[in-house]
This record gives C-alpha cells, sequence and structure tokens, in this order.
C-alpha cells in the first residue's frame, strides 16, 4: 500500500518514466507471445512501407520491424541489465573494501581506476574488442568492468563518508568483520544515492551497447538488437524510408523514462533528507 | 600545483602507452595467428612472427615501437601494407577539423544561452533548457544524427546525407558536407555545456560580492557582465575544455553515421578488419589528444583560481 500512496504523490514526470520502463519490461519479457512472427522470420518484400500485416514494413532483409523490435528490446535490454548488475557488483565491493580496510591496496586500486578513467571509455572498448573479438561474454566483461570504475568512485567516496560515523565505529568495537561491516552498516546508509546511480549507469550502459551494436562490434546479427537494426537499415534513410529511426526512438524512449525516474527518486530523497 | 598535475598527466600518458603496447602484447589471439588464418603452417606463422618483429622480448619491443611512434612511423597496416601514417594522418586532421567546427558553433551559442538561462532563472526559457539537457543525455548521438537527415536531406533536400570529403576540396566545397554532421555534435554537447555554464554562473551570483553589487543599484545585466563572468571563467573554461576533449572522441559514431572520413571511422573499420596497428596508432592519438585536453583544462583551472595557485 507504500508503494501506492507514493506513487500517488508523484510527478506526472515520474509517472510517464514509469510506464515507458514498465511497458519496455513487458514487451522483453513477452516478445515471443506478441511479436506477430518469428525473429529470423522473413515475412516480405525488403523496406515495404507501413501497413496492415506489418505495422512498421519490414528491414533490409524482408523481417518484420515490429518483430524485430520486440525481441530487440529483449536481448538489448537483459544485456544492458546484467552488465549493469556486474558492474555495481564489481564497483560497489571494491569501493567499500578500500574504503573500509584502507591503505595500499586503496592506493592500488584507486591509481588502477584513475588511469582508466583518463581513457576515453568507448576508445578503450574498440581497442580490447579489437583484439578479442565481439562475443557476448566478452562484451558484458569488458563494459562491465570499464564501468564498475564509475561505481568504485562514487562507493568508495560514499562509504568513506559513513565509515566514520560512530555506529560503524560501535559495530567494529563490537568485534564485526569486514564483510559485516560493509554490508550490515555501510551498504543500507548509502543505498538511496546508489540506486539513483544505478539508473544512470544504466542508461549509460545501454546507450554504450547500442553504440558499439550499431558500428558493427556489438551484438552480432542476426540476434536483433537495437542499435544493430539502425546500422542494418541506415541505408534506408536516402529513400527517404524511415526504419532505422524506430529502434533509434526506441532507445531514447527508453533512456528517457530511465531518467525521469532518476529525477523523481532524487527530488524525493533530497526531500526526505531535507524534513 | 601546476607541476604536480603535469607530473600525473605525463605518467598517465607513459601507462596508457604502455597499456595500449601490453594490451595488444599480453590479450589471447596471436596476432600471426590472426592474420593468416586458421589455415596456416606452422613454418609460415613463425615467418610472419619474425616479420613483425614478434620473436623480441618485450621490452625491447615497447622501446622500439615507442621511439618509432614518437618519430611518426606507426607501422604498416595489416590489411593493405600501407604505412599507417599516412592512412590515419589526414583522417585525424579531417577529425579535428570536424570536432572544431563543432566547437565554434557550439561554445559561443552555450556560453550566451547559459547565461540568458542564468539570468532568467525558473523560466520558461530556462526550463527548455532543462528539457533539452534530459534528450541530450538520453538520445543517442545516432537517433539525432538520422533524424536530422531525414529532415534535411530527405524531406528538405538541403543538405547531402553522406560527407565524403576528399584533399582536392576547397574549405568552401567542404562546408555544405560539414553542416549536418557538424550540427549534430553541436547537439549532441550543447545542453551539457549549457547546463553547466548556468550553474556556474548561478553559484556565483549567490556569492556577497553580487549581493553587495545588486545593493549598490547596478543593473542586473551590468552584474553579469561585469562581476560574475570574470569569476566565472575558470570553471567555465574547464567546462569548455572538458567538452572539448569529449567532442575529439564523440565523434566515431557520428563520422560512422556520415560516412566521415575521420580517424573515428577507420578505427571502426579497422576493429572489424582486426587490423591492429592501426586501431594501436587510433586509440593511441584519442587517449592521448583526450588526455593532454583534460590536462590543460585542469591547469589552467589552476592558474585562473588564485586560491589554487598558492595552496596552504
Amino acid at each position: 500500500m507504500a508503494f501506492f500512496n507514493i506513487l500517488r504523490q508523484s510527478p506526472w514526470s515520474a509517472r510517464i518514466g514509469l510506464g515507458i520502463v514498465l511497458g519496455n519490461v513487458l514487451v522483453a519479457i513477452f516478445a515471443p507471445l506478441i511479436a506477430p512472427y518469428g525473429e529470423p522470420e522473413v515475412v516480405g518484400d525488403i523496406w515495404l512501407s507501413l501497413g496492415k500485416g506489418h505495422w512498421l514494413g519490414t528491414d533490409h532483409l524482408g523481417r518484420d520491424l515490429l518483430t524485430r523490435l520486440f525481441y530487440g528490446a529483449r536481448n538489448t535490454i537483459s544485456l544492458a541489465l546484467i552488465i549493469a548488475l556486474l558492474s555495481f557488483a564489481i564497483g560497489i565491493s571494491g569501493g567499500f573494501l578500500v574504503a573500509v580496510v584502507g591503505g595500499w591496496i586503496d592506493q592500488i586500486l584507486s591509481r588502477i581506476v584513475d588511469i582508466l578513467m583518463a581513457f576515453p571509455t568507448l576508445i578503450l572498448a574498440l581497442m580490447v574488442l579489437s583484439i578479442l573479438g565481439t562475443s557476448i561474454p566478452v562484451l558484458i566483461g569488458v563494459i562491465a568492468l570499464l564501468d564498475s570504475t564509475r561505481v568504485y568512485r562514487i562507493s568508495r567516496a560514499l562509504a568513506m563518508d559513513i565509515k566514520v560515523m560512530d555506529f560503524v565505529e560501535t559495530a567494529r568495537l563490537r568485534g564485526e568483520g569486514i564483510w559485516w561491516v560493509m554490508r550490515r552498516e555501510i551498504l543500507p546508509n548509502a543505498l538511496p544515492p546508489l540506486i539513483a546511480e544505478f539508473g544512470m549507469r544504466f542508461c549509460f550502459v545501454f546507450l554504450f551497447i547500442s553504440a558499439l551494436s550499431f558500428l558493427g562490434i556489438g551484438i552480432q546479427p542476426p540476434t536483433a538488437d537495437w542499435g544493430g537494426m539502425v546500422r542494418e537499415n541506415a541505408g534506408a534513410i536516402t529513400f527517404g524510408i524511415l526504419s532505422p529511426l524506430f529502434p533509434a526512438a526506441a532507445i531514447a524512449f527508453l533512456t528517457v523514462g530511465v531518467n525521469l525516474i532518476v529525477d523523481w527518486f532524487l527530488s524525493r530523497s533530497a526531500e526526505i533528507r531535507a524534513r | 600545483m601546476v607541476a604536480k598535475r603535469l607530473g600525473f598527466g605525463l605518467i598517465t600518458l607513459i601507462i596508457i602507452t604502455a597499456l595500449i603496447f601490453l594490451g595488444v602484447e599480453a590479450l589471447p589471439g596471436d596476432t600471426a595467428t590472426a592474420i593468416l588464418g586458421m589455415g596456416a603452417t606452422p613454418e609460415t606463422v613463425a615467418a610472419l612472427r619474425k616479420e613483425l618483429k614478434l620473436d623480441l622480448p618485450l621490452h625491447v619491443r615497447y622501446f622500439t615501437w615507442l621511439s618509432d611512434f614518437s618519430r611518426g612511423n606507426l607501422g604498416h597496416s595489416l590489411a593493405n601494407k600501407r604505412p599507417v601514417a599516412e592512412l590515419i594522418g589526414w583522417r585525424f586532421s579531417n577529425t579535428l577539423f570536424l570536432a572544431a567546427s563543432a566547437a565554434v558553433v557550439s561554445v559561443p551559442l552555450a556560453l550566451i544561452l547559459g547565461m540568458l538561462a542564468a539570468l532568467y532563472r525558473d523560466s520558461w526559457f530556462d526550463r527548455l533548457i532543462s528539457v533539452s539537457t534530459l534528450g541530450a543525455i538520453s538520445f543517442p548521438e545516432f537517433f539525432i544524427a538520422y533524424s536530422l537527415i531525414a529532415i534535411f536531406s530527405v524531406k528538405l533536400r538541403i543538405f547531402p546525407s553522406v560527407s565524403n570529403i576528399s584533399d582536392q576540396m576547397s574549405f568552401f566545397q567542404k562546408v555544405p558536407l560539414m553542416i549536418l554532421p557538424c550540427l549534430t555534435l553541436t547537439f549532441v554537447v550543447l545542453a551539457h555545456m549549457m547546463r553547466m555554464i548556468r550553474a556556474t554562473i548561478i553559484g556565483v551570483l549567490s556569492s556577497p560580492f553580487i549581493e553587495m553589487a545588486a545593493l549598490k543599484g547596478i543593473k542586473p545585466s551590468r552584474i553579469i557582465i561585469h562581476h560574475a563572468f570574470p569569476n566565472a571563467l575558470s570553471p567555465i573554461i574547464n567546462v569548455i575544455i572538458l567538452n572539448l576533449a569529449w567532442l575529439v572522441v564523440g565523434v566515431v559514431v557520428i563520422e560512422v553515421v556520415f560516412a566521415y572520413p575521420g580517424l573515428g571511422q577507420i578505427m571502426v573499420d579497422s576493429v572489424a578488419k582486426r587490423d591492429i596497428p592501426v586501431v594501436q596508432a587510433s586509440g593511441l592519438i584519442f587517449a592521448c589528444t583526450y588526455v593532454l585536453l583534460n590536462l590543460t583544462a585542469d591547469v589552467l583551472s589552476i592558474l585562473t583560481n588564485p586560491r589554487l595557485r598558492s595552496p596552504k
């Protein structure tokens, strides 16, 4: 019930954001049920215009664009979610650990992160992927590791502020170990900013995978994904067919939705703190 | 302070070159095998390793590579055997040209609009800026690029959708081809710059000496230009240079959309072809430009801020 109360007080922008995200998640989960055709199925001529039978037209191989869009939601969103979760697991545990332990581990890890962050992310990813090749596990590992440097920074800073509080001191004196302090003392108190950060990192990862797929080095065809669909259909735009714009707009739509929720969440937690 | 920052920048650059070199070496997938494919005999692989000097010890190869690199000898492309320097030199100048022209458009625009937004805070104009910032951080670059193509080159037929400039073209022949990529880049960075400039000016405006000036009865426009702006200059310079660094790197996707012959486009091509020397060289150039611009931003903000210049 508390959740519905919060929802009732939410501004219209947050409701739009929630609606967009919920819609995308539902499409991603139920893609095989609601898609009119199969993922790799060729249903007609190439680049047919919008009409009955294929509401958004067909792509460069004559596959139904709406079907591809539904399956693309599934592949792109789930991949971005896996990467963001992994990046948070690495970043938070690293950041909290060095904040609690300190000393040379902190020095070494923080300097490595400094160097990695001095590198432009896309360029670094391009270089690593050129050597390791573009398979899904490599993609997940590389992006998660690169992204975790940002999470590490913020969770280390948060943990540094929290670990000097009295209740952490008490826990340490009580004889609790590092793992307990990280999980039971620091994590709950660092959660609100981390959740907001998660929304933003998800957007970043999502845009990043889409950009890589668009450049042809992300998710490989015939798997449907939004960035790749823009790339495949790019040629159509010179004939005045708007098919590359649909997946691109879908990406923009979802990131706007997540950002609207993050904004709402940030202003809400600022209000609670001000009280 | 400045020396310390410069030192850190230098160390970063050295580590980056070492990382790029080692990354190529240490990661699985032997270069010689990768070029020759699965069917290669051990003898041909060994011969190619010798030709690529892969049989020498690691540190020797690193220093040879580094000294070659600093002399402009970037090795040869694996795909077509041409010298890398020849391939990417011209393209790097194209990339810089595109980034510079986007900067020429976006920096003054961001300054003016950011100041106006700070002046008319909470007006419809101000709100429009925060909405457009949301758009700029949420939209993928190619969405903006293809939307512009759909409008300007498909519907209105004003500008071409492909920016295939060549060396033979004069400056004025290049300009119409460059407008759409330049406009896209401007869209991508403008909102962010505007917002940062607005935030710095509002920050300065809330300080006591501005209140003093207001109490003296000075006009708001004069306060902004004569009192607030000089004090906001250092953070603004910082924001602008950071965005320039972002511009140089952010062009990659946009170059691919418009088939613009820049460094980013050849880098992406070479990644697909696994043409490691080209990837290595263009990656290094991108990384160095990015690090150097960030370094400039930090050094300038130390120099323009008296409090940072003489630390206690």
